[in-house]
């Protein structure tokens, strides 16, 4: 039955490859490092400036972001906040959804899980892909996302900083976005290892154990 | 001190029988000696009931069904350790099918629903049936847009059972007994909060407590017969001259110490993917349920998760309407291809146990089946197109032929091997 057993786990890589959605050529891969604070917290100062106007992260709250971006309350409540909302506070914005609904056709997403939802890759080429189009209500267009609502509110980036250091700005924004969407990841890969380290130790005994009493079976 | 532990048992002994318990179910409790690999996954299946009890405990302390989505991403942030417990918890339901259904697998190898023991297998199956039911509640409380078209699907299932079948129901009143059913499954005009609520209470008391009676009573009928083994031999018939079976291992200590590191190394896997892939590539946690459940949005690709896959790939095989709505066939199709499972004991004729010393039919069609099934598990998790679909209708008619026209049959086609008297091999 080993036999059954090998053909049976030999398909399960079968299964696995069935993830993904449909394929746009103009998805590219995102440069996520969520080691990298200066990028994560560059990506916040561009998310607050730039999509907070319109988008909430509303699981996420200013006092956490502090503490895993390694921002002071000072600076969070100075630079990053530009609403009413306390420290502790979840990170909402004050945009009418009933009014946005009127304004862009459809209310602007919450964006604290964007990239679970969608992922990364997505998120990041989407923000590189506007394009000039005159027949879109706000002369832009988006190849992957396209007759998207949303005008391209980097149109002033872009132009400021130049191709590739536009590229790298969306890449920390998206960065950061990948963080808000599961603040505890490194720290959920960090654990992970001792786990299986403890783990790893603890079979030796168990298995000891086991040898030691089957012995006398024959 | 061991005196006064000693004398507390017999206190308690003497009012309740716990020792001749622990004998009977532990220490004298005899198996087989020669059990293998596809023997871990009954106690696996134990460790992960233990873990969704005591994990789903813990989330039942901050989880409101009022506010589904919100509350999960209260736990996943701001609750201590919030994020550990409902991995565990998501990630335990997945494992939980996926110990289960290897081991029924290894029921079906060594025809271990065989006479003494399909009342094992029927409890067993039993137990299937409410874990579907468990996980189908469960799956919805998050709340997330597949939760709620995923909801959506199932419930309106009942709204597809064939009333109008009966003599003297009218399509038009089978209509509007199914609109009613599906109100009364819903506890709402819409799949709403009230569903949620709903929902919560059966899946944190009432399914659970039929969940762990079923486990009680598939483990007393299965002590009272005794385990059957990989090479299909009733070990009883072998006994030595105090009455113990000369193939057979005191439960305890030895499978408790051979289970231990199966355990242990079942639970680094476990580790692996709730630390490092807590998502499953989409297939544990599916994008979709990153959003809020939304009546106006409809994923683009509704999918069952995957353990309900060969399933929802046999719901939707049906094509045609004849008589009945193709929709109620494929309700038919479904709800027979669980049913089917419960009559196995009487369906496989075979004089031999074990596929070990059966003919090479029997293995060749097992083997296809288990292909069959993954294939139909895939189909179900992915879009339906013509070719898939044809796919799962052979799918699905092999899937009856094979209990309904080959177990019965087969060995007339046959040569089986000799079966042992003793088991073979020690370890």
């Amino acid at each position: 039955m080993k036999k059954l057993a090998v053909i049976l786990f030999s398909c399960l890589p079968l299964v696995a490859f069935a993830a993904g959605g449909g394929h746009n050529e103009y998805v590219v891969k995102a440069p996520v490092n969520l080691q990298d604070k200066v990028s994560l917290q560059n990506g916040a100062k561009l998310f607050v400036n730039y999509c907070m106007g319109c988008h909430s992260l509303q699981y996420m709250r200013y006092s956490r972001l502090a503490e895993d971006l390694g921002i002071s309350e000072e600076l969070v409540m100075q630079n990053l906040n530009f609403t009413t909302d306390k420290f502790g506070d979840q990170m909402e914005n004050a945009m009418p959804e009933a009014a946005a609904k009127k304004w862009f056709g459809t209310a602007p997403p919450d964006l604290t899980m964007v990239t679970r939802l969608r992922d990364a890759d997505w998120v990041y080429s989407y923000l590189i892909n506007f394009y000039e189009d005159e027949s879109r209500p706000f002369g832009y267009n988006n190849h992957v996302f396209p007759n998207v609502g949303m005008p391209h509110v980097m149109a002033g980036v872009e132009a400021d900083l130049g191709e590739d250091e536009f590229k790298e700005a969306m890449g920390d924004l998206t960065n950061f976005l990948t963080y808000t969407a599961e603040p505890v990841r490194l720290e959920r890969e960090r654990l992970g290892v001792y786990v299986l380290v403890f783990l790893g130790i603890l079979l030796i005994p168990a298995y000891l154990l086991k040898k030691e009493y089957w012995k006398d079976v024959h | 001190m061991m005196g006064m532990v000693n004398r507390v048992v017999d206190w308690v002994d003497a009012r309740l029988p716990v020792v001749d318990a622990y004998k009977r179910h532990m220490s004298e409790y005899y198996a087989p000696k020669n059990f293998n690999f596809w023997y871990y996954f009954g106690v696996l299946s134990i460790v992960v009931l233990v873990n969704q009890l005591l994990t789903g405990i813990w989330l039942t302390m901050f989880f409101s069904p009022n506010e589904g989505f919100a509350s999960v991403e209260y736990i996943m942030r701001d609750v201590e350790w919030g994020w550990l417990i409902r991995y565990m918890h998501a990630v335990g339901a997945s494992a939980f099918f996926a110990v289960v259904y290897l081991h029924m697998f290894r029921g079906l190898m060594y025809g271990s629903y065989k006479p003494p023991r399909e009342l094992v297998w029927i409890f067993g199956m039993l137990i299937y049936l409410a874990l579907m039911a468990e996980g189908f509640l469960g799956y919805v409380l998050p709340w997330g847009n597949m939760s709620y078209w995923g909801a959506q699907v199932i419930i309106s299932l009942a709204g597809a059972i064939p009333f109008e079948l009966l003599p003297g129901i009218s399509p038009a009143d089978a209509k509007e007994i199914g609109e009613g059913l599906t109100t009364w499954v819903r506890g709402d005009y819409l799949l709403s909060t009230a569903t949620v609520n709903k929902f919560f209470a059966l899946h944190v008391v009432a399914i659970p407590i039929v969940l762990l009676a079923l486990v009680v009573l598939h483990i007393l009928a299965l002590h009272e017969v005794g385990s059957n083994n990989p090479d299909g031999v009733e070990i009883k018939k072998n006994k030595d001259e105090n009455g113990i079976p000369v193939d057979g291992i005191p439960f305890h200590p030895y499978y408790t110490v051979k289970d231990l590191p199966g355990v242990i190394v079942f639970l680094m896997i476990f580790a692996v993917v709730i630390f490092f892939f807590p998502d499953g590539g989409g297939y544990l946690l599916e994008k979709p349920n990153f959003e809020p459940a939304n009546p106006l949005k409809t994923p683009d690709h509704i999918a069952p998760v995957w353990y309900y896959g060969p399933y929802y790939a046999m719901l939707r095989a049906t094509t045609i309407d004849f008589i009945m709505s193709s929709k109620a066939w494929g309700l038919v199709a479904m709800g027979g291809a669980i049913v089917i499972l419960f009559v196995i004991p009487w369906l496989d004729r075979h004089p031999v146990k074990s596929i070990r010393y059966r003919g090479i039919w029997s293995k060749i069609f097992m083997a296809i089946f288990v292909l069959d099934f993954l294939m139909l598990g895939y189909f179900g998790t992915q879009p339906a197109t013509p070719g898939k679909t044809m796919m799962a209708q052979f799918g699905t008619i092999y899937y009856f032929s094979y209990f309904l026209l080959i177990m019965p049959f087969v060995h007339k086609f046959e040569k089986s091997k000799p079966v042992p008297e003793r088991v073979t091999g020690g370890h």
